[in-house]
């Protein structure tokens, strides 16, 4: 079994890693690369823990090869903050205390980030089936969906 | 109550919690998360049998394959003695949590450990374990609570004899215990009634859900020092049963507390641990062992299913005579459900003279079952509060007004033994009635259930100190693990009692060798306890800095007082000192006798009891079965809300537990005992499009003996949506189903027959 | 196991035959690598399909629509036309799995996977789809119905694989729908869907129908009797009648951990005339 050397990038670098061809981009993110923010909740992509993007899509990472990020650009939550100044879901669900033991909360943020870079103006509906992949067992949802909703009509005032 | 000002300034604020930019940036440090150099990876071999008789291992195969490090069965861990101690809620013996960490003579569930390896990568793990030869002789099983009573049943333990009963049994059989809580004479109640409603009902086991799975790192030195790194609910209580299991003196193990994913109780015991440090020891280097989650349905956590019979009979007014329950749980392989609990809490919500409950406590051949938020109580409360609310409905009384008449209040004698004191229960029912909510119309197919809920909250050792630092910061230190915010609650309170910024303040979850012994997070207990601990810590250290004080002022320490965050002479007979704040008394601390700390170790005593009340709307699709959560509205006392955004959090939270609990969640087995849905798939939690906002409203009726008035909030909330969803579903369809959970096909298959 | 990512047919299907049924086709991998992971599958290769240019985009095809194969569940649904034309073929494939699914699962993949509960593939047969099969003897093209065969069986030889759908042309006044019934709302394997696609002329009779189910047997179920009954019709309360006790006569479910032989047999003369209506308002409007 030969390693795929893989050239990528992440969170607007470049990144190489060595991976097994069975690797999911969720393995190679946290210990080939050591991006641990990205979390494994179940491996068969009914949680969420593991959202980034790829390429502009979001998708679980756990579904994904490590070797087909090859070439393509993946986001991670640790590329979500811009340098000190968080992005404004992160700061709103400090807030807004929309999370609790926080294990979710990445694969949450990466995901409604994903939502409002599209839609700045999604229904509460809207919001919900967005999120219904993204599994949260501490906060009954309420302040998740609240705090999206909150932070997508500050950007719209903004 | 201490005398407090009414208003705080840092009490009762949304604070944004400490913690919280590591984790909304990603850099919080799960169990998962840590990799030490040269780590290895462990697995676990799991029984594929619901009962089997372990014949032989043959380890063999898999000690030979290349990158391998370390392969253990229960030979390799000393004999446990049969010994019961205090964990989390419950009672545990170490023979049995030996046996669940690792099974010797049999397996008693599907997916219980048999074995474990470590080596060098994942893959090479799971190829070892899949080398493992275990030989078994399949025996038959049981999983059903009812089933495992019967006089044939399969016997799992042989060697076990009901408890509770006189004369002890002869025969061995599934029953661990029986428990009864008796209060009056509840036949002569039901005599005195006008009616009397007996109902039988079924809950199914479910799981806790975390999303995190249990994870660990273990590294054991040639010397015999053990670090361990893992998520849990209690760092002291990993160190205690490793101690006990391994026979490891507990000054050897360190256990840092790792960020914890979740928890809800099923966080209260070790499975992985033990096992850890069992391979670390083998392989002479660190291993870390995470959970599948396919693992953590299969082999951690989950409660009971149950049965149970619950009777009440009540006077035309609506009066409650009398009360009878009769319970049975499910304790999985080995004895230890929460039954006790399930038979204190069945009515204590209600101030009843005549009352009977009988529990029995039953093994049968599914996991062990672990603390999940309020053990026992959502089940037994279940069945009660929908009984009330039959009562209430024969009797033409809104079903608020039957528990307010009924309800618990100070000085009521609970059949469990204890006379309340400051409660807020009718509070509850005051607020859930003056709610827009209870006052809106329904439409057609729609229906609103009301419920209530009682736990009693717990206290238990904590610990706290206090540094203040040569700049004025404040280093806070505990050993709770923080599973929903509670640093940001220890930092409020200490703010609150120092008079000093809440920014000022770091709180930190320490290590086992850095604190003393906490009691684990559980029980509702942190908020209370430790929290108790840190305004004790902060006033000891209040202590200090007002003698720093008097020692400048050359005075006598009670002509100091402490106000605001300063040092103040307590008069203008004491001089006239200008006020010294605590970052000036810091900065001459070297000059005054050297660093300033306070400290608490304590066994908090006086945790307040907690009820809640909630509504919940629902429509039923009649063709399909399919239950829609219109609306829901949870109000609670929480005693003071330190933080009420987080308590918030965790009324909605509790609440979404119980409404999964209510619909969709259980463990369904086939024909061989094996579990069918180990997977978020088919293991249904609430997804965020199954349900509406959950308005949580916050009740304060202040519990006198802590400092701030702290009641625990956790575990009420998910003991009355069981009932409230339940309630609501029999007002929209006309049928009472008395089982959980309400999937759409028993749904479907209840209107038809109604038809 | 390798992995291999071929840039063009000729080569996906060479690694295809000479992997002699041991290798496994890796499009969105929303099925692949859950079955990887749970060590269900061990292929010796899985062969990408990603990089083939045959296998992207959708375009409109005299009227119809050819949807590459490793076209995500999202691409379709942003796909403005293709909604409009058929909705119902689209909802099928968006109710598969999450957003983040979405952003990886494909049509194609659905079908292959042969789950009797597919999601996206009653309506799809209700449509009328063929798809292009590519394999070591040429190409041939096959109506999607004749794709599964039973649970997790497809009637692809060693070999081969498919590039496209196709969706036929829309006459006016025609459109379509799929339901399903989950315990939740979202995230669930249904425990019966139905799909149904209809034309209706200029006044309001339904002039063309197919009615198909979902996870009521081993594979979909077209149930004639159904279209027979809207045929004719206004698609009225009688129609509409008659279509869910066709639906629910020609079930075959089976008790599962997901649902009773009662439930779906019920549930699907439910959700058949659920979607007969749907249908019916969206060819009306």
């Amino acid at each position: 079994m030969a390693k795929h050397h893989i050239t990528t990038t992440i969170n607007g670098e470049e990144a190489e890693y060595l991976c097994e061809p069975q690797e999911t981009l969720l393995d190679v993110l946290r210990d080939q690369v050591g991006l641990t923010g990205t979390k494994e909740g179940c491996s068969s992509g009914d949680c969420g823990a593991c959202s980034v993007m790829l390429d502009g899509r979001l998708v679980c990472s756990c579904l994904v090869l490590g070797v087909e990020a090859g070439g393509k650009s993946v986001e991670t939550i640790e590329g979500m903050a811009d340098g000190e100044d968080l992005h404004p879901l992160q700061q709103k669900f400090l807030e807004e205390a929309a999370l609790q033991c926080g294990f979710c909360t990445p694969g949450v943020l990466i995901a409604a980030k994903a939502l409002l870079d599209t839609n700045n103006n999604p229904t509460e509906t809207e919001v919900r089936y967005w999120l219904a992949g993204n599994l949260c067992r501490c906060t009954g949802y309420d302040k998740i969906i609240r705090a999206v909703m909150d932070t997508a009509a500050d950007m719209r005032g903004a | 109550m201490n005398e407090q000002p009414k208003q705080f300034k840092w009490v009762g604020t949304r604070a944004i919690r400490p913690d919280g930019v590591d984790k909304v940036t990603g850099r919080a440090m799960y169990g998962a998360d840590l990799s030490l150099p040269g780590m290895v990876e462990g697995k676990v071999v799991r029984s594929p049998h619901a009962h089997a008789r372990i014949i032989s291992i043959d380890t063999s195969k898999a000690e030979a394959l290349n990158g391998v490090t370390a392969v253990i069965t229960a030979a390799d861990m000393p004999v446990a003695d049969s010994k019961p101690v205090a964990s989390g809620e419950a009672m545990i013996n170490f023979k049995d949590l030996a046996n669940n960490v690792l099974a010797r003579e049999k397996a008693l569930y599907e997916g219980q450990a048999v074995a474990a390896v470590a080596a060098k990568t994942a893959d090479i793990a799971e190829q070892a374990a899949a080398l493992i030869v275990v030989n078994y002789e399949v025996l038959p099983h049981v999983i059903d609570v009812m089933e495992a009573i019967k006089e044939d049943a399969p016997v799992l333990h042989d060697d076990m004899f009901t408890g509770g009963v006189k004369p002890k049994p002869e025969k061995a059989s599934n029953v661990a215990n029986r428990v009864e809580f008796a209060l009056g004479d509840a036949d002569a109640g039901f005599a005195a009634a006008d009616l009397v409603i007996e109902r039988q009902f079924t809950t199914e086991p479910v799981h806790q859900g975390y999303i995190e799975p249990h994870a660990v790192v273990a590294d054991m030195n040639p010397d015999g020092k053990v670090d361990v790194f893992c998520s849990s609910q209690g760092h002291f209580m990993v160190r205690a049963f490793c101690s006990q299991l391994l026979h490891i003196e507990m000054s050897k193990i360190k256990v840092t507390a790792a960020e914890i994913g979740g928890g809800f109780g099923g966080k209260t015991t070790v499975y992985l641990e033990p096992l850890a440090i069992m391979l670390s020891r083998k392989s002479g280097r660190p291993v870390r062992m995470t959970m599948s989650r396919e693992e953590v349905f299969r082999g951690s956590g989950a409660t009971s299913g149950a049965a149970m019979t619950i009777k009440m009979g009540a006077t035309k007014d609506g009066k409650i005579t009398g009360a009878y329950a009769e319970l049975y749980l499910q304790a999985g392989a080995f004895p230890g459900s929460p039954v006790g609990p399930a038979a204190m809490t069945a009515f204590a919500p209600y101030d009843l003279a005549n009352v009977k409950v009988v529990g029995f406590d039953v093994v049968s051949n599914r996991q062990k079952v672990v603390a999940y938020r309020a053990p026992g109580a959502p089940i037994s409360e279940y069945g009660v509060e929908s009984v009330v609310d039959e009562l209430a409905s024969e009797l033409g009384i809104d079903p608020i007004e039957i528990r307010s008449m009924n309800g618990a209040k100070e000085g009521t004698q609970a059949a469990y033994g204890v006379k309340f004191g400051t409660i807020g229960f009718q509070e509850t029912l005051d607020a859930a009635k003056a709610t827009e909510h209870f006052k809106t119309p329904l439409g057609p197919n729609q229906g609103r259930g009301v419920a209530s809920g009682f736990w009693f909250n717990i206290g238990g050792e904590s610990c706290a100190g206090i540094r203040i630092n040569e700049d004025g910061s404040i280093s806070l230190t505990e050993g709770s693990p923080d599973i929903g915010g509670s640093r940001a609650s220890m930092a409020l309170m200490a703010a609150e009692t120092l008079g000093v910024d809440y920014n000022k303040i770091k709180p930190s979850v320490v290590d086992t060798d850095a604190t003393g012994y906490h009691f684990v997070t559980g029980g509702s207990r942190v908020t209370f306890a430790t929290g108790m601990a840190v305004v004790e810590a902060s006033k000891a250290a209040i202590d200090e800095l007002r003698a720093r004080a008097a020692q400048i002022w050359d005075v006598d320490v009670e002509g100091v007082v402490w106000e605001d965050g300063h040092a103040k002479p307590a008069s203008t007979n004491v001089g006239d000192f200008e006020p010294m704040s605590l970052a000036e008394l810091a900065k001459v601390a070297n000059k005054t006798g050297g660093p300033i700390s306070g400290h608490a170790d304590i066994n908090a005593k006086g945790a307040g009891p907690a009820f809640g009340t909630h509504i919940c709307d629902v429509e039923v699709d009649p063709d399909t079965g399919h239950v829609t959560v219109l609306r829901y509205t949870a109000v609670q006392d929480a005693g003071r809300a330190i933080h009420p955004g987080y308590v918030e959090g965790q009324i909605q939270g509790g609440a979404v537990q119980g409404i999964g609990w209510a619909l969709n969640e259980e463990y369904i087995y086939d024909e061989n005992g094996c579990l069918e849905n180990a997977g978020f798939l088919d293991y249904r939690v609430p997804v965020a499009s199954d349900l509406p906002m959950i308005d949580a409203i916050i009740v304060e009726v202040p519990n006198p003996t802590h400092p701030f008035g702290v009641r625990g909030v956790g575990e009420v909330p998910i003991i009355p949506p069981l009932a409230a969803v339940s309630n609501a579903v029999a007002a929209a369809t006309g049928v009472r189903f008395n089982r959980l959970p309400l999937s759409p096909p028993t749904i479907l298959a209840g209107i038809a027959a109604k038809k | 196991m390798r992995y291999e990512a071929p840039g063009s047919v000729d080569e996906a299907v060479k690694l295809l035959a000479d992997a002699n049924g041991a290798a496994r086709i890796l499009a969105g991998g929303t099925d692949l690598l859950v079955q990887l992971r749970a060590g269900m599958i061990s292929p010796e290769v899985v062969v990408d399909i990603k990089n083939i240019a045959e296998t992207e985009g959708i375009t409109a095809d005299g009227g119809g629509f050819c949807i590459g194969s490793t076209v995500s569940g999202a691409a379709m649904g942003e796909h403005a036309d293709l909604c409009a034309a058929w909705p119902g073929v689209v909802e099928g494939v968006e109710l598969i799995g999450s957003t983040q699914v979405q952003g990886r699962a494909t049509m194609v993949g659905n079908l292959c996977n042969a789950s009797p509960a597919a999601d996206g593939v009653p309506a799809l047969i209700a449509a009328g789809a063929t798809c292009t099969i590519v394999g070591p003897k040429g190409q041939r093209e096959v109506p999607v119905a004749d794709i599964p065969t039973g649970p997790g069986k497809n009637s692809l030889a060693n070999g081969e694989f498919v590039i496209n759908v196709k969706l036929p042309a829309r006459p006016a006044n025609a459109s379509d729908a799929y339901l399903r019934m989950i315990p939740r709302t979202e995230m669930d394997i249904a425990i019966v869907g139905a799909g149904v696609n209809l034309v209706l002329d200029g006044s309001g009779t339904c002039t063309e129908a197919c009615v198909v189910l979902g996870a009521v047997g081993p594979k979909t179920i077209t149930v004639a009797d159904a279209a027979a009954a809207l045929v004719g019709s206004k698609v009225d309360d009688a129609a509409l009648a008659a279509v869910a006790a066709a639906a629910s006569a020609a079930a075959t479910p089976i008790d599962d951990k997901r649902g009773t032989v009662a439930y779906r047999t019920k549930v699907a003369g439910v959700l058949a005339s659920r979607a007969a209506t749907i249908a019916a308002e969206r060819a009306r409007s």
